[in-house]
């Protein structure tokens, strides 16, 4: 009765692991390359949709582009940037989460921050303004005036 | 503060609202911009659909327009645009090249004998290897290389009479591998091709 409990615990199991990870199947030579591979499949964006990395995609792109950077960095030996080169040059600035600055990423790079320097211009505009603003002179009179409204 | 500086607020709103409304009916978010674009086509070296002896490389490509269109059995936009390609191959001169992506030989035959066969030959992409040279992201795709291997334009997507009409039509006609029908108004531009 144990031996069959247990062999059914032991198959769920088994088959809980391959249902929630229907991951490739990789080898590396190092741990170093292991992490390098993690890295950068986590850092391009899936092609086909939308804002998924390659990492966390299940369409066939990103298993292309995942075992793509595999190949290039375990069995071409390519270096980081060299493999930010190869798919940039193959899919362009979109697979960049971080687009590079250039003549057509001028935009999305330089809007924000004008928009904080005029935020900061009209922050110190107004906090000029307050601080140039006088306290207003009154006589006598008028000081017993406000008094009493101020108490009614 | 002026009376008219109270608008600026709205301005700045309704601003916003018409690059956003811009932005938004655009829809090209599923079109990537080609990093392929006047760029010499890859070097490649693969088998061909149907003949197990042959390989082909970026060399069979030259010499004259070809279009590659990148296609598969499994993809429902590659069975609406056949009968276009078939229509194009037999309209113009330009060579057709198939790249089957991603399928099964089996059935990629069986597809070309249903529908027919627009490609000089078809070149197979099984893992997807060449797909990644050539920046696919998905079937089809379509690109129009000049004589020299050059990728003159690209298209994401169905090849139908719009794109035809629009797009490839005009280009072929400009490589001399399509003549277009005489013009309906005076002012053609692009003049028939020799």
């Amino acid at each position: 009765m144990t031996l069959r409990v247990l062999c059914l615990m032991a198959l769920l199991t088994a088959m809980q692991s391959w249902a929630v990870s229907p991951v490739d199947v990789y080898t590396f030579d190092s741990p170093e390359q292991q992490q390098r591979y993690k890295g950068l499949i986590a850092e391009f964006r899936c092609p086909k949709c939308l804002n998924t990395n390659i990492a966390g995609s299940d369409a066939p792109i990103a298993q292309d582009l995942r075992r793509t950077v595999h190949r290039l960095v375990v069995q071409e030996g390519y270096s980081d940037q060299e493999v930010r080169d190869f798919l940039q040059a193959r899919y362009g600035d979109f697979v960049l989460y971080n687009p590079p600055f250039n003549s057509r990423t001028l935009l999305i790079w330089l809007v924000p921050l004008g928009l904080a320097i005029v935020g900061m211009l009209v922050l110190f505009g107004l906090l000029r303004r307050a601080r140039q603003q006088q306290a207003v002179n009154l006589d006598e009179s008028q000081r017993q005036r406000v008094r009493a409204l101020l108490e009614e | 503060m002026s009376r008219a500086s109270l608008f600026i607020p709205l301005g700045i709103f309704l601003l916003i609202v018409s690059v956003g409304y811009i932005g938004f009916s655009l829809d090209n978010r599923n079109e990537l911009p080609s990093a392929l674009l006047h760029q010499p086509f890859p070097e490649f070296s693969a088998g061909v659909l149907g003949d197990p002896d042959r390989r082909v490389s970026k060399a069979d490509l030259l010499g004259r327009p070809t279009m590659v269109n990148v296609w598969a059995t499994w993809c429902p936009t590659c069975k609406a645009e056949h009968a276009e390609l078939m229509r194009i191959a037999e309209l113009s001169d330009v060579r057709l090249v198939g790249v089957n992506y991603k399928d099964v030989a089996a059935k990629a035959r069986r597809w070309l004998v249903d529908f027919g066969n627009p490609y000089e030959f078809v070149i197979v992409d099984q893992d997807g290897g060449l797909g990644v040279e050539l920046g696919v992201y998905g079937a089809p795709e379509t690109f129009l290389l000049n004589a020299e291997g050059e990728v003159v334009y690209k298209r994401v997507g169905e090849v139908n009479r719009r794109i035809w009409r629009d797009e490839l039509a005009p280009r072929l006609a400009q490589m001399g591998v399509y003549k277009m029908p005489a013009p309906e108004t005076e002012n053609s531009t692009m003049g028939s091709g020799r």
